[in-house]
């Protein structure tokens, strides 16, 4: 084992505290006693438990899984199609500022999409609540899904497109049965990437919502001006716990059929 | 019984089953294929070949489906199908990557085109297995595409494009990812599942001994033209022109003027030097300027004078062995360079010509091909 000196050892703690001493004070914390959130008084799973039966937060994170469900499916369809015109679709008039009108909400601060994205209901006489929050996720996650799809488009072996149609495909046959499973990994990952965002959002959820309707951040924020309570913390320790299960579980995955598949070149290669 | 050669493009009653018609593509302003016309016959095994940019690669994406004419018709059994989508021909093609589903196994790669008829599935099965005893890929059926070598992988490429038993298959560059060896071994594979199938091959490819080796005839492509269109041994010993001599095989080109009109005549080639007596294919004409080609084989190297219609001395520049063959690059008078080949029947310490030697070169007066510009 090589030694760190003390600069590495300084450096790795500092960046590592840095990231994770809030998170660790925030678990730490939801498993306090006491109401109070920074008075330590032993050890207690009480507020998972006055969690689990409060209706409000209990609406809240259901109206949230519902928008992101919705919204990332949604924008992982719209996203795909837009990723797949731009990379197949050859150079057509007005390609470039296409691709670039996509993108171009990447940028975008949020309150500028938000504020729109209300006038824009408001212009419809929309009612707003989880539909127009979808809808609302739906734009913005469209891009990141775009994003991740198209660079997978790009290095995608087209001959294996005019194998399909060779072989007596139609060309949506095509793309169903080969294009897509070939591509899964990078639709899946960009679902992931567009559910996510939309868990998390808090600026133009709060921008589209109505009434009816409180998503999880939402609730967390107004929440949190009336002061921190314990059951926040516990509500974001399950929320940072199934976020990390997830990713692990994801990089684990994919790195044993990364591994296997090395092996299994290998093995023909010797074979030959 | 003598079998009768298979030479169906001499027999003027046999119906083509592929014809181009005055085909023209272009791309924009560049134009791939110029006024084109060929016909190729049913059961052969037809190669497009030349450098990279010639157009063959384009004239195969035509009769696949993938491009269309700008201009001309293309007739698949006497069927024009300049419109007809490629999903729609009863033509396969064999990728020059391959393009093996990579998340399907080899018997579903090989299966996919026939469940897109959506036949019944005791058949697929059969023709699948078939198709795997065919190639020799029986044991790899389960395996998906990474999981095999380079040369199983060409093989089930060839497995799934034949397996619609297609009136036509298109090979692209089929055999360019395998090293020597195993491309060689292929190529007899080739020929000999094309005459078990009996299907009309076409196939795309820069390597002439490939396209020496496994076709019944070849079509030499530059520029989107074809240049000349005949058997190997014809493209080979009887070049029509400058550019096919020198794309195919090692060929020495001489420039001179025809001395004598009609079917014999000499070339005069360099001051001083007597001309060297060939037989044109067509008559030539007096004073015309030609190109005099002749194959290294073809050129003897001898210490002593020979007895040969064509004689001219020379001096041994370099010697390239090859083991079985040796090349002698010889400079005539005048700084002429010629490439004689001699085979090696002896062994190294026999052979008596070296570098620096006075030597003479020889050849017939057939041995040589006339063109002209």
């Amino acid at each position: 084992m090589r030694r760190f000196s003390w600069f590495n050892t300084v450096s790795l703690t500092l960046g590592f505290a840095f990231l994770y001493l809030p998170m660790v004070l925030l678990v730490f914390y939801s498993f306090n006693e006491s109401r109070l959130v920074t008075v330590w008084a032993g050890f207690s799973t009480k507020w998972y438990g006055e969690l689990l039966r409060d209706q409000a937060f209990l609406d809240a994170a259901w109206v949230t899984v519902k928008v992101a469900v919705f919204s990332s499916t949604l924008a992982t369809i719209l996203g795909t199609m837009a990723a797949y015109v731009l990379v197949r679709a050859g150079r057509f008039h007005g390609r470039t500022l296409f691709s670039g009108m996509i993108y171009a909400p990447l940028v975008m601060p949020e309150v500028i999409t938000g504020l729109s994205l209300l006038l824009l209901f408001i212009g419809l006489n929309l009612d707003r609540g989880v539909f127009t929050i979808v809808l609302a996720h739906t734009t913005f996650a469209m891009c990141y899904v775009s994003v991740v799809v198209s660079s997978r488009l790009t290095t995608f072996d087209r001959s294996l497109e005019e194998a399909a149609l060779d072989l007596g495909c139609s060309p949506f046959e095509a793309f169903r049965l080969v294009t897509l499973p070939i591509i899964a990994p990078a639709v899946i990952s960009g679902w992931l990437l567009a559910f996510t965002l939309s868990l998390d959002d808090l600026v133009i959820a709060s921008f589209t919502t109505g009434p009816s309707a409180t998503t999880l951040p939402i609730k967390i924020f107004s929440a949190v001006r009336l002061g921190v309570s314990p059951q926040i913390n516990a509500l974001s320790t399950i929320m940072i716990a199934i976020v990390t299960i997830g990713v692990i579980t994801a990089s684990i995955v994919s790195k044993r059929a990364a591994v296997a598949q090395r092996r299994d070149e290998q093995a023909a290669i010797r074979a030959e | 019984m003598a079998q009768t050669a298979f030479a169906p493009w001499t027999d003027p009653d046999q119906k083509p089953i592929i014809e181009f018609r005055n085909v023209t593509k272009s791309f924009g302003d560049f134009t791939a294929i110029h006024d084109l016309s060929l016909n190729i016959f049913e059961r052969e095994f037809f190669a497009l070949l030349g450098p990279s940019g010639c157009g063959k690669t384009t004239m195969m994406r035509m009769l696949a489906g993938f491009e269309t004419a700008t201009s001309g018709h293309i007739f698949l059994s006497g069927k024009d199908i300049g419109h007809v989508p490629p999903n729609q021909r009863p033509v396969n093609m064999m990728f020059q990557s391959y393009a093996l589903f990579p998340h399907l196994s080899i018997w579903d790669n090989i299966a996919f085109g026939l469940k897109r008829e959506s036949k019944d599935k005791a058949f697929i099965g059969d023709r699948v297995e078939e198709m795997l005893r065919l190639t020799r890929l029986t044991k790899f059926a389960k395996r998906k595409p990474h999981q095999i070598s380079g040369g199983q992988r060409q093989r089930v490429a060839l497995a799934r494009s034949l397996a619609k038993a297609p009136k036509l298959l298109l090979l692209d560059e089929p055999l360019g990812a395998l090293d020597k060896k195993l491309r060689e071994q292929t190529q007899f594979e080739l020929m000999d599942i094309q005459e078990k199938t009996g299907t009309t091959f076409v196939i795309v490819t820069h390597d002439q001994e490939e396209a020496m080796t496994v076709a019944s005839r070849i079509a030499v492509m530059d520029e989107g033209n074809l240049v000349q269109v005949a058997t190997p041994a014809e493209i080979y010993e009887a070049p029509n022109s400058v550019y096919v001599a020198d794309f195919i095989g090692d060929v020495n080109i001489i420039e001179g003027r025809a001395t004598q009109p009609g079917l014999k005549t000499g070339i005069a080639w360099a001051e001083g030097q007597p001309p060297i007596l060939a037989t044109p294919a067509k008559s030539v004409e007096a004073g015309q300027s030609v190109h005099f080609a002749i194959r290294p084989e073809k050129v003897t190297i001898d210490v002593e004078k020979p007895d040969r219609p064509n004689t001219f001395r020379g001096k041994v520049i370099d010697i390239a062995y090859l083991g079985n063959i040796s090349t002698y690059h010889v400079e005539l008078a005048g700084g002429q360079m010629i490439k004689a080949q001699m085979v090696n029947a002896r062994r190294l310490a026999n052979r008596p010509i070296t570098w620096e030697d006075e030597v003479w070169v020889g050849f017939t007066d057939t041995a040589g091909v006339v063109l002209e510009e």
